[in-house]
Formats: structure tokens, sequence, C-alpha cells
């Protein structure tokens, strides 16, 4: 076990898939010589040559287009977006290419082997465009798997599952934690399952659901009410899409309650589908209703971001009003 | 390299504009309308043999458009692409390549994959959507491809395919594969990012693709001065670094020429090629559109009098590898064979239910299945209104 923070996670796994094969690619926008703005791809250039580790001129459409075609060849393509903000001019690509190529040709094509890494989220004092969190526009994508980890740990063996996943995944990436989340690594390999959400704390009164980043806000919050003797079940949905329906499920059977906190904004956020499901699924079970915390439904501001996120003592007064209904 | 590079021109101490019309393009032409050769033309590799397999492809290609407008306006066929007059290009294209390259469309080159071998069969039964369909009967008629034979399945949106072909041939060339990645496009597609991503990544990333557009002169009803102002669309290739070619893209052998000259450039240079085919859509954008509307019948005859066909027929003849017996036989016999291959494919029955939720994903996710279990179950209930699939799974 060695200690290594988020993004020497990422580098990582990224190293030992370029070793296992010799097929598999990373590439963005500097992600080159210069390794990444965040270092995430660091040293892979000289370790790797740059046929196999190189920067892409800065057109995230082109980057996603071009990946599309490589891992449709049968390369592995590990596709950096340089911040989950400029996935957009990609979106075409992602949406109606990446996530229909098998479908749409009976499986005769299909981009498997695409992984598109993407630092996301707040924190960072970003702004608007530095700091969101658009995991639900591709949530909504039938063909694409979503994963989001929430420290080093989660993150190298999430990761090297997505590259490996015959499925193309978006893998986005907490920034906020690239290097404040330290934490015991294995460096051999090692793989977390897709598509599995995490008990992280067993609790009988509430349960409490989020990923990536937010997951220390709603712990915080959980700690919290455990001074007040209400006992949280804690989870981490880890892949977005397709979620762990049956795990959030049984625990909410369990506690009769729920909380989903996310920092995107709160409008036809992830935390709707899972609230409209959830309901469905447990409805003659909850004590009260479910209850999202997010952000506002405003662009991610830059001043006020403290009062804007959904921060722990917003979780704390969500789990207070659900326990007290 | 920085900016330093670019200190090769004169330099001046009032503004020198360049001129943004300035870039002047040559345009091969190597055969007559009448079936001579230019003088001085050079010939592109060919023998009777291929030239035999090339002409029959392009009368095959005009017999099978010519039956499936016909079956759409029957109402038999929902949808079609005819590429009349513009056949040229996609049949020579594929002619002057090797099978192992991949094939990457647009939506109008279907003469590329007929080229390969792709069955009359084939082609039916992913226009009926039916259950033999390669694509599983999910996509509009005309979307084909096929993974034997290196033919990419067409997808709607336009441009998509551009950046998608470099990153097929940077694979190609990663694994040292004696293999390039065709491109096709139309100038119409080529106003879309996605052309402006894939150009400049080709030349950046030295991927071995040539990129084909055929300029014929409409983007459904917008003529090519309403979509752009440079010379065509082979000046664009001059400012992304990619060498650039125009042709006369009713004129098969340029076009044989052309692409056998731009596989071995990209092959041995590890770089893209620009190819632009001039052409012009003699037929309607799709069966859902009239060109009455927007262009002249004087225009379309100035036009059909420039035949692919024909002039290559003309060709065929004067060489004696061809007849107006063997012609004429050819296009009975092709009609018939279209004509009872409709009749066989319209009759076979839809895909099974089953096949509405595989390919999603690699494996089917639980609730994907839970969604197509409350469909069987919903279908059970009201078998009357489902009487495709009722009562079949």
């Amino acid at each position: 076990m060695a200690q290594m923070n988020l993004l020497h996670a990422i580098n990582n796994a990224l190293d030992i898939a370029m070793t296992e094969n010799e097929r598999t690619v990373c590439f963005g926008e500097d992600v080159g010589y210069f390794g990444g703005v965040f270092r995430a791809t660091s040293g892979l250039q000289e370790k790797f040559g740059k046929v196999r580790c190189f920067n892409t001129p800065l057109v995230e459409q082109g980057i996603i287009g071009f990946a599309n075609g490589l891992a449709s060849q049968g390369s592995v393509a590990v596709a950096e977006i340089q911040f989950a903000d400029y996935i957009f001019p990609a979106f075409d690509q992602i949406v109606n290419e990446a996530a229909k190529f098998r479908y749409r040709s009976g499986n005769e094509f299909n981009v498997g082997k695409l992984t598109i890494r993407a630092p996301y989220g707040g924190g960072i004092a970003g702004g608007l465009y530095h700091s969101q969190s658009p995991e639900a526009y591709f949530a909504h994508t039938p063909g694409l798997k979503v994963v989001i980890p929430r420290n080093p740990y989660q993150a190298k063996g999430l990761l090297l599952a997505s590259i490996r996943d015959d499925n193309p995944v978006i893998f986005f990436e907490p920034k906020r934690l690239y290097r404040a989340s330290v934490g015991e690594v294995p460096e051999e390999d090692y793989q977390l399952p897709l598509g599995k959400a995490e008990i992280l704390q067993a609790g009988n009164d509430i349960t409490l659901l989020a990923w990536g980043a937010q997951m220390e806000i709603i712990e915080k919050a959980a700690e919290m009410a455990a001074t007040d003797g209400i006992s949280c079940e804690v989870i981490d949905l880890r892949t977005i899409l397709p979620w762990d329906i049956e795990t959030v499920t049984q625990s909410v059977m369990k506690t009769g309650r729920l909380i989903v906190s996310q920092e995107a904004p709160l409008t036809a956020g992830f935390a709707s589908e899972i609230a409209a499901t959830i309901q469905q699924e447990c409805f003659l079970h909850l004590e009260s209703p479910i209850g999202r915390v997010c952000g506002l439904d405003t662009p991610y501001p830059l001043a006020l971001e403290k009062e804007y996120v959904a921060d722990h003592l917003k979780v704390y007064e969500a789990i207070k009003h659900s326990i007290n209904y | 390299m920085n900016t330093d590079s670019y200190n090769d021109g004169a330099v001046v101490h009032t503004p020198v504009f360049i001129d943004g019309h300035s870039v002047e393009i040559p345009i091969l032409k190597i055969l007559k309308q009448d079936g001579t050769l230019y003088e001085g033309a050079e010939l592109p590799e060919i023998d009777q043999k291929l030239a035999t397999k090339v002409y029959k492809t392009l009368v095959f290609h005009r017999v099978m458009d010519e039956r499936m407008v016909a079956s759409q306006r029957q109402g038999r066929l929902s949808f079609y692409m005819a590429a009349l007059g513009e056949e040229a290009a996609s049949v020579g294209g594929a002619a002057g390549l090797k099978d192992q390259d991949m094939i990457m469309t647009q939506y109008r080159e279907q003469g590329a994959l007929m080229f390969r071998g792709f069955s009359l069969e084939d082609f039916m039964n992913q226009m009926f959507s039916n259950a033999k369909d390669l694509g599983k009967g999910r996509q509009m008629p005309i979307h084909y491809g096929s993974k034997e034979l290196n033919y990419m399945t067409v997808s709607s949106p336009l441009g998509t395919q551009i950046p998608q072909a470099t990153g097929y041939a940077y694979g190609q060339k990663l694994q040292g594969l004696d293999a390039v990645t065709i491109c096709y496009f139309g100038e119409g597609a080529a106003s879309e990012g996605d052309f402006h991503a894939g150009l400049n990544m080709a030349a950046v990333q030295e991927a071995p693709v040539i990129f084909f557009c055929r300029n014929n002169g409409y983007a459904i009803s917008t003529p090519s001065d309403e979509q752009f102002k440079g010379n065509g669309i082979a000046s664009r290739g001059v400012g992304y670094g990619i060498k650039s070619l125009r042709i006369d893209g009713n004129d098969i052998l340029a076009v044989i020429k052309a692409t056998q000259i731009a596989r071995a450039y990209a092959l041995k240079e590890n770089a893209p090629v620009l190819i632009e085919a001039m052409s012009y859509r003699l037929g309607a954008h799709s069966t859902s559109d009239d060109p009455s509307g927007y262009r002249t019948r004087e225009e379309e005859e100035r036009w059909q009098a420039n035949d692919p066909i024909l002039r290559m027929k003309n060709w065929m003849l004067a060489q004696k590898w061809w007849d107006e017996a063997q012609d004429s036989a050819l296009y009975t016999r092709y009609r018939e064979e279209v004509l009872a291959a409709v009749k066989v494919s319209e009759k076979i029955e839809k895909p099974h239910l089953d096949t509405l939720i595989t390919d999603v994903y690699d494996v089917t996710p639980v609730h994907l299945q839970a969604q197509m279990d409350e469909l069987k179950e919903h279908i059970n209930k009201y078998p009357d209104a489902y009487p495709f699939t009722a009562g079949k799974f």
C-alpha cells in the first residue's frame, strides 16, 4: 500500500492500463509532455511515447469524435476533456454517436473501448465554467455509463474498471479532491465494480445518498446527526448510470427515509430520478418525503459559492426535517 | 515549434492582405464524355476485370436507386436516398482502395458498399427493417453498415464521421496496418464543426485518412454559393496543411486515379489527403424532397449531359470491353433481380421484440430488463394493438 492523492491514483491507473495493452492511448488538451493541467497524465508520454500519449488541438468535439473512431477500430481510447464544463461541444459525439454506436449498427460496431475522463465539480473558486457537475445530462442517454469516484482508492479501481468495461464510460473526477484527498492505495492492479453502490456506514434511521466529492459532505452531516442520536446509513452511488437501484431500495426499506445530495442544481438533477424511483419502489415504507439537497437552480456562482453549495449544514437540516416530519 | 516557424513570408511595412480567393485549384479530368481520353491524361491502374466490375456496379447502383425510389412512391418503402448522377464518386472511390481499408460515409455512398459486395438481399433487408437486417431494424432505410466489408454503419447526424475517420485511421497507423480510412461527406456537411475538427486533427495527429468531399452543388435546397464563399472545399485543405486535389467527380477514371494516389500517399507519409469531387445531385435530396422548387430544368439538363455512367460506358465500348447487347441485358437482369428481392424482403417479419433492448449495452442491465418485462405484460394485455410482436415472444 502507498499513500496517494486522487491524481496519483488516476495516473497510476492509466499507467497500468497503458502497460497491460499497447493499444491503449491517452490524449487530450495539454495531456502530452505537460501531463495535463492537473498532471493526471504526468510522465505517461515519457514512458509510452508520443504516439500513445499526446496533445490534441483545442477542440472537444474533435477529441471525442477522434476517440469514437479510435475505439471503434479496436484501440483503447482514454480521452481527457480538460474540464467537464467544456464537454458540451462534444455533446453530439457523446450522445448521438458514442452512446448509440452499438445499437444503431446492430452490434456490427461499438465504441466499448472508449473512456472519457473529465474533472468536474465546484469548491475551487472556479465560477460558472470551472465548477459544473453535468452528470444528469449524460444519465439521460441510454448506452453510456457514468462513473464518479469519491477518493483515491475508489478512483483507481473504478477507472481501471471503466477502461476495461466494454461500453463507453464517462468518468468524472472530483477536482476539488485531486490533491486534497489522500489515502492508502494498493500499487498493484485491482478493479471495483461498475453499477454497484457502496454502503459506507450502516444505520437505521435515515439513508443518505450521494456521489463523488459530495460524499464527504454527507458523511460530515451524518456525524452531526449522530450526536443528536440519529443513525444514518451512508451510501456512495459510485455509478450514476446504470445505477444500483437494488442497494438503495434495500436501505430505504430499512430506514424509511432518504436524503439525496448532489452538487448540481436541483431541477432535473440525478437526485430527482433517484427520488422518483425510490418513491415507487418503497412507497409504503417511507416515513417522510424523499429530500433533495442540491445546488440552487442558478449557474454556478463565484463570490457566493459558499451560500450556493449543498453543504453539510444544509444536509444536516434536511436530516432533521425528515426525522421530525 | 512556435510562431517563429511562420516567418517565411516577405516583411512589409504597410498592410498587405492575402486575398480570400487567391487559391487557384486545378481540376483533374481524364475521361471525356464521348469515352476518349484527354490528351496527356494518365490512366489509373485498371484492367478489363476491374473496369467491368466498376461498370457493373455503376449500373446496379442506378437500377437499384431507380427501383427503390419507385417502391417508395408506391408506398412499399418509407424513405430512400438516390445518388443519381454522382454514382462515380462512391464506386470509383471504393475501386481505388483495398478491401482492408475502412469506408466511412455520409449517406449517399451506397455505391462503395455495392462495390465491396454487400448483397442485394442485405440492402433490401436493411431498407425494409426486417428481422434479417444486419442493423436489426433500428435505423431508417439507407443506414447500411458491415463489419465484414469494412463499411462503417451510417449515422444520420451530419459530419460526425469526419473526426471519427481521423481516429480510425490513427488506430490503423498505431497497429502498423496496410490500411487507410476513406471518409465521404458532402460540401454542405463541410460547414459542420466536425469537419474542421476532423481535418485539423488528422493533419496534426498524422492520420492516414482520405477525406473525400462530394461537392454536388446542393445541401437539400441550399446551393453551395449560399453554403460558403471560399474556393470550394479543396481550398480549405491548404489552411490545415493537407495535400488537396480537385477532380471531376463524374469522371470515373479521375476518381479511381485520385483515390489510388491518395491511398499510397496517406500510407507512405502517414498524412491525410483531401479530394474534392465536383458533381451534381441530379435527383432529389431524398424521397421527401422535390427539387423543382429550388432549381431550374435547364440546370439539370446541363448536368444530365455529364452522366458518369454513360461516360464510362462509352469508354468501355471504345476499349472493346463491353457491347450494347451486354449492356441492355445487364439492365434487364438487374431490374428483375431488384424487383424480386423487394418482394421477398418486404414480407420478412419484423425483428424480435427482444432486440428492442439488446445492444444498448454489451450486457442488458437489470433496469432495462425490468422495462422489457413490463412491456411484454402490457402487450399481452392488448395484443391487437401490437400485431407485429403480440404472441411472438
